[in-house]
């Protein structure tokens, strides 16, 4: 995959092709598309792993998989979906456009990013490796103890710790940079009610990643240190508490649940107002809610254990928390509502995908709500009925989401337009696929079937609706297909974007399709919210929309620089090699044993070079 | 949080390649590492609390611990934070020579504390505390072990630095420069503060 661009090339490698320019790129935007296409593989490995369990639960008593095998695919099909899809999803779009929408050339810390990026595919593939090596994680991807803690002889529940500790390294790392990058580089007059809130979303996940990932951080050490050290963290009979394990878990899980959807409500903002050809209406209220979802986010986890046996008080505090957390995603429903209310409305491809992710999420989200009441909760906890209404949440919502910003941003990353036609009927297919999917499983679940069970007998009057989720998950699966030809096909043959194909109104349309490596050629001066737009749009007496003249649109003021000043950070090895490294010393610890600990002392010692290799070495070399 | 200048009047200097004065960046990504650190700490420290009399058939907290001994080591590790505070000011004022000095102490410090880290848990394992005997010992030895890691981490990263300064290396804008170790540092210290504090003084 090469990335052209059209701009004559200012910078020294500006172009340059092969494995090896891709291996040391520290550029946001390759390393966004690194993110994306590895998310889209891993994406189709997540989608035939969930066909296989449709295909096992299509009817009563089927005997495809065996119990051990659909534990393994229905664990690691969770696992590839959240760590392995959502996440660099989001870390693809936040990775190419928040600096761009800040008006920055790149990230606070471009090596960083590479390294974020390096051990994020690292991490996925020690985990996927485990298939070949005697069987995947097949505790769940929650890994309750004591079910993953015991059985160490085996070492599959290793390589889920060691690859969820890999995937958190990778995750505090580009969190740091992201929250540097829009505290520090924004570009002059954007203050930061003037960020697009798809920025703003995208600083939200950031700090909810920081304050999340330790708790899950020291829960899988403690798991790991049980495994293979004989600690007793969670060794009941000795005095140790599995409930620890589940609060550990969940400090890090719930949050984790926002960091899946907000980028996805971000880039909802940004299309809903270019498609309506209006303002997002109420701003500040949208960014404020998306950071309270954030803050109350850390005041929820409990919900997931209202079976647990917490007692009353504790069960109270969480209802009600979590029937709070309902409001500011309201406000958002509201907003978007608002925005597209007597906008001059196209529905064009990304518009229809936000439209969808807005229907599918409000259903989501009101499942979640009944989830509160507790009463109600304890019977539909551990049904179909969560299942539904997590795929409601996180394939209706984010899913959408982010294929909404696929057909909005695929313009700007290849300078061509995604096909017209085979969006739309990729939305419908998906949208009845989807909802032929996971509609009836709120009827299975209410009627007592159970999640994570390989097989259900005759007569229980489920087969019906379990047939129906089949045909629907290979209804999304044709759509998902549509999708890849309609990239593949269009990356090359699409009808030429130009800069500015929506009529946007972020920074990001201001620069050519695809932008220069340095992204602008000086850096622009930023006078309100929706600058861009502002430049190309004025407003007649009655307050309707009146274009500017070509003449008096003014173009974006820059500030003087001389092209041949710019310097972008040199490419570097040294991210790949701590990476790498650090993969390797992971390998070691799932077979801690000899070979294991010189396979720590190897990788360490390889991820310490990369470090110290990396901090002396210059940012940019003298010219 | 920096502030931008108002967009009517931006002061235009020369820059380069937008990249901006790396030195508050750097200095923002490490105080979100050390709130991201703050909460690693945390939950240790709450499973500590949590197996703080969970001593199945091992040994109490009382008959294993060595207030006096751990009371110096401690006092040893909150002086490294002196010497560092040193360090760095000897740089500020360019004076390499003696904030090499005071960054060897600073290093020399910490390796102290952690011979007497390392000295202490012989002697609890010698009296029967392990990982394995109750959650009491195993919550304890990896909060302590943490932290000790983080101390050792650091030392490296001092060691480095005095290695660098020798041949005139240690520069400020640099990822591995004085202020930032300086702050990771601080932040181990304080950690120890709390740890030695819950840990040792509130369970004797």
């Amino acid at each position: 995959m090469a990335m052209t661009t059209e701009a004559p090339a200012i910078d020294t490698y500006t172009g340059r092709r092969g494995i090896w320019a891709w291996i040391t790129t520290v550029d946001h935007k390759r390393i966004g598309l690194l993110y994306g296409v590895t998310a889209l593989v891993f994406f189709v490995v997540g989608g035939m792993e969930a066909l296989l369990i449709r295909l096992q639960l299509a009817g009563p008593n089927l005997e495809l998989l065996s119990a051990a095998q659909y534990n393994q695919l229905f664990t690691m099909h969770g696992l590839t979906m959240v760590f392995l899809v959502i996440m660099p999803i989001a870390a693809a779009f936040t990775n190419y456009f928040l600096p761009i929408l800040l008006g920055a050339r790149d990230v606070a810390f471009p090596r960083l990013n590479a390294f974020s990026y390096w051990l994020f595919l690292g991490a996925g593939l020690l985990i996927y490796s485990s298939f070949f090596l005697g069987g995947a994680p097949d505790g769940a991807w929650v890994g309750y103890a004591p079910l993953s803690t015991q059985l160490t002889e085996v070492v599959r529940m290793d390589f889920w710790i060691i690859g969820l500790q890999l995937l958190g390294i990778a995750s505090i790392a580009s969190s740091a940079n992201f929250i540097a990058t829009a505290f520090t580089m924004r570009a002059p007059g954007m203050t930061m009610m003037r960020m697009p809130v798809f920025a703003w979303m995208a600083l939200v996940v950031a700090f909810l990643l920081i304050f999340s990932l330790p708790a899950v951080s020291i829960g899988l050490f403690q798991m790991f240190l049980d495994r293979n050290l004989g600690s007793l963290f969670y060794e009941a009979q000795a005095g140790g508490d599995p409930l620890l394990w589940q609060h550990l878990f969940w400090i890090f899980g719930h949050p984790e649940v926002y960091v899946l959807v907000l980028p996805a409500m971000g880039i909802v903002s940004e299309i809903l107002p270019t498609f309506s050809r209006k303002p997002l209406f109420g701003y500040p209220f949208v960014v404020f809610s998306g950071a309270s979802i954030g803050l109350v986010g850390f005041g929820v986890w409990s919900h997931h254990m209202f079976t647990s046996g917490m007692g009353p008080i504790a069960e109270a505090g969480f209802g009600i928390a979590t029937m709070i957390i309902a409001v500011p995603t309201g406000v958002k429903i509201f907003n978007w509502m608002g925005t597209i209310w007597g906008g001059r409305v196209r529905l064009r491809t990304p518009m229809l995908f936000s439209i969808g992710f807005i229907a599918m999420f409000v259903i989501g989200g009101l499942s979640g709500v009944t989830h509160a009441i507790i009463p109600a909760d304890t019977q539909q906890h551990d049904t179909y009925y969560v299942v539904a209404h997590f795929h409601y949440v996180l394939f209706g919502g984010a899913v959408f989401g982010y294929v909404a910003g696929v057909y909005y941003w695929f313009p700007k990353w290849t300078g061509r337009m995604l096909d017209e036609g085979l969006g739309k009927l990729h939305f419908w297919l998906m949208l009845i696929g989807f909802n032929l999917t996971f509609a009836p499983m709120h009827i299975l679940g209410l009627n007592g079937m159970p999640r994570r069970t390989y097989r259900y007998g005759e007569g229980l009057g489920w087969d019906f609706w379990n047939l129906a989720a089949t045909v629907g998950a290979f209804t999304i699966a044709l759509s998902i297909l549509l999708f890849i030809i309609n990239i593949i096909k269009s990356r090359r043959g699409g009808e030429p974007a130009g800069d500015d194909p929506w009529d946007g109104r972020t920074l990001e349309w201001s620069i050519p399709s695809p932008p220069p490596v340095h992204n602008f050629d000086e850096v622009p001066v930023v006078r309100g919210l929706d600058d861009f737009w502002y430049r190309k749009y004025g407003e007649d007496d009655e307050g309707r929309l009146l274009a500017l003249e070509t003449a008096e649109a003014e173009a974006v003021p820059q500030r003087d620089e001389e092209p041949e000043d710019i310097h972008m950070p040199d490419p570097s090895y040294y991210p790949f090699v701590t990476s790498f490294g650090l993969v390797v010393a992971g390998f070691g610890l799932v077979y801690l044993g000899v070979g294991g600990w010189i396979a720590v002392g190897v990788g360490m010692m390889t991820a310490l070079w990369g470090f110290f290799g990396w901090s002396l070495e210059p940012v940019t070399r003298e010219h | 949080m920096t502030t931008t200048p108002a967009a009517e009047n931006v002061p235009v200097e020369h820059h380069d390649a937008g990249h901006h004065d790396i030195h508050p960046i750097r200095k923002t990504a490490m105080w979100v590492f050390l709130g991201s650190e703050c909460v690693f700490f945390g939950a240790m420290i709450a499973t500590f609390l949590l197996y703080r009399s969970e001593f199945a058939d091992g040994p109490h907290a009382e008959e294993v611990f060595n207030i006096p001994f751990t009371s110096a080591s401690s006092f040893v590790l909150l002086m490294s934070s002196l010497t560092m505070v040193l360090a760095h000011h000897a740089f500020e004022h360019k004076d390499l020579r003696r904030a090499r000095i005071w960054l060897m102490a600073t290093a020399l410090l910490g390796a102290t504390f952690l011979a007497g880290q390392i000295f202490e848990f012989t002697e609890f394992v010698r009296e029967g505390l392990t990982v394995r005997v109750s959650p009491f010992g195993s919550s304890f030895f990896m909060l302590t072990g943490f932290h000790g890691a983080h101390v050792m981490i650091g030392v490296v990263l001092l060691a480095a630095m005095v290695v660098l300064s020798l041949s005139g290396r240690l520069y400020s804008d640099r990822g591995l420069n004085i202020e930032l170790v300086g702050l990771y540092w601080h932040f181990v210290d304080i950690v120890w503060i709390i740890i030695f504090t819950v840990v040792y003084l509130l369970q004797v």
